[in-house]
């Protein structure tokens, strides 16, 4: 099992979420906004006629987790996806998960997912 | 209700000489006025809470925004009560010297709902007069939020309602010497918003900078909603300082929608021009600006003059806040000097010269032949600014030596909401 986080712009959610539903490859999500800086540095807003520059941007995290076998199927739909071509299109990070529970039955591995 | 006055002027006619008829007729009170005067009280009132109290709000840091509306909200309650306790016989009261009212009307004594004023009852005219002194020190607040203790805002409120707007309302409306002069300031201008932009701009300077010196809104549809509620009530205001329900209220009526809505688009087109985009905090701050620098002016220009006043508005009070204020480094957080004090100054000159005979005989201006009248307001206004800013200083020096004015660093850093109050506004509670 592996479980991938997504950051991404947040007007891309839509995209990336038919795309791999229509894929059948996830179940569920997990979806957060968060903020952050990457390469794209931040932006400038204008109060009254005073610029401010806002360092963090807002973007939205999502988190699934996978059976090993659809995890590159993920990753090029999410990027095919998710993708602008501009800085700041995010990133996607994957991890080794241990164990998954599912609290209602008690199952676990892939068979809770 | 005609017939019954038909019916009593018709026996006043009859029993008395004409004379004691004529000052009969002067001391009645018009049911149309006073119907009028109850809405616009309310009206006023809702200026202050929530209007201000939400405009002020939404520009506030997430952490402070509570305590922001609370300044407002606390400046209102405490004027309500002092006012009817020492306010207004010292403002409205039989002038002395010119300077300030008599002391014969201390919690209201001799004022019962057969006593009248114009054409109205006196307990209404209180009230409204109440609403009017209120919001003048809400406005204060604008200037000194996000650092300062809330028992120092506490302590401001009744010292400064007391040195500095008591006295500069009785001078203009009062029957002091700037009434005497002849100066001209229809709903306000000098008492209400020259009086709390200078003491904002030494409030500013007194407390210092914030730690934190950004103004960036956590809420602008809250700023929206409460500069909406302020142009709403400001018909009570303005239309409302007529003190009747008759041409001269509904000319000033008119000339405070103009001239707000003027001074919005020019706001907007300003900071479209030098900042590049129509922001809908400026098309707000413009609106407000421009309600600002009406109010001297609404019952005495004709529409031209509105809307001359409109776009002036939209213009100075931009270069006030967007250059004037980062040039010399004071921290009006909120701009209520930038925005009051300077719009206010403005509507107040422009009155001088603008001023239309043909709308109110009252007032007439430079360009309609009387330049003695812009003389006139210049002395006002630089008598009101020099009155308030240091009776403002000396104030805050009070305030300083008795409680402190500032939150300490870490009250500040965590925000003011937590620290002086213990509450959050938003909280994530399941």
């Amino acid at each position: 099992m592996k479980k991938i986080e997504v950051i991404i712009k947040p007007f891309k959610l839509d995209e990336v979420v038919q795309g791999l539903s229509e894929a059948g490859i996830i179940c569920g999500m997990t979806v957060t906004e968060v903020r952050g800086f990457g390469r794209q540095k931040g932006f400038v807003e204008i109060y009254r006629g005073r610029e401010y520059e806002i360092r963090f941007l807002p973007k939205l995290k999502i988190e699934i987790v996978l059976n090993d076998e659809l995890v590159e199927k993920a990753i090029s739909i999410i990027t095919e996806k998710a993708k602008t071509g501009e800085v700041g299109d995010g990133k996607i990070f994957v991890f080794d998960l241990e164990d998954a529970i599912r609290i209602r039955t008690g199952q676990r591995g892939e068979e809770a997912l | 209700m005609k017939l019954l006055t038909v019916a009593s002027v018709f026996m006043a006619v009859l029993s008395l000489s004409g004379l004691a008829f004529a000052e009969e007729v002067q001391s009645k009170i018009d049911t149309g006025d006073t119907a009028w005067m109850l809405i616009a009280t309310a009206l006023v009132m809702l200026m202050t809470v929530p209007g201000l109290a939400l405009f002020y709000g939404g520009l506030a840091k997430r952490k402070d925004s509570l305590n922001t509306i609370a300044m407002s909200f606390v400046a209102f309650s405490i004027v309500s009560v002092l006012w009817v306790i020492y306010g207004y016989t010292i403002a409205f009261g039989e002038d002395l010297w010119g300077i300030i009212g008599k002391p014969s009307k201390l919690f209201l004594s001799g004022v019962d709902v057969s006593s009248i004023s114009g054409t109205i009852p006196e307990m209404i005219f209180i009230v409204y007069q109440l609403t009017f002194a209120a919001v003048t020190v809400a406005i204060v607040s604008g200037a000194l939020i996000e650092r300062i203790k809330f028992s120092a805002w506490i302590l401001f409120c009744i010292l400064w309602l007391s040195l500095s707007y008591l006295p500069v309302a009785h001078w203009v409306w009062g029957g002091g010497f700037l009434a005497k002069l002849g100066a001209l300031d229809f709903a306000g201008g000098t008492v209400v918003h020259i009086n709390a932009g200078m003491a904002a701009l030494i409030g500013a300077i007194m407390l210092g900078k914030r730690r934190d010196t950004t103004l960036i809104p956590h809420n602008l549809t809250m700023v929206a909603l409460g500069a909406g509620l302020l142009w709403f009530g400001w018909f009570g205001f303005n239309a409302g300082s007529a003190l009747a329900a008759n041409g001269i209220a509904g000319a000033a009526f008119t000339n405070t929608n103009t001239a707000t809505a003027t001074a919005a688009l020019s706001w907007m087109f300003t900071e479209w021009l030098f900042s590049k985009k129509p922001t809908i905090l400026g098309i707000a701050s413009g609106a407000v600006a421009g309600l600002v620098a009406i109010t001297p002016a609404a019952g005495f220009v004709n529409i031209i003059g509105a809307i001359i006043i409109g776009i002036m508005a939209g213009i100075v009070p931009y270069f006030a806040v967007a250059r004037l204020k980062p040039r010399l480094g004071y921290d009006d957080t909120l701009d209520a000097f930038g925005i009051h004090g300077v719009a206010g100054i403005l509507g107040a000159l422009l009155t001088g010269l603008l001023a239309d005979p043909s709308i109110n005989e009252a007032g007439k201006g430079l360009f309609f032949g009387n330049p003695s009248q812009f003389y006139i307001q210049i002395l006002a206004v630089v008598v009101t600014i020099l009155y308030v800013s240091i009776i403002s200083l000396f104030v805050f020096l009070i305030i300083k030596f008795l409680l402190g004015l500032r939150a300490d660093r870490n009250d500040e850093l965590i925000g003011l909401d937590e620290s002086q109050h213990g509450e959050k506004a938003y909280n994530l509670h399941f």
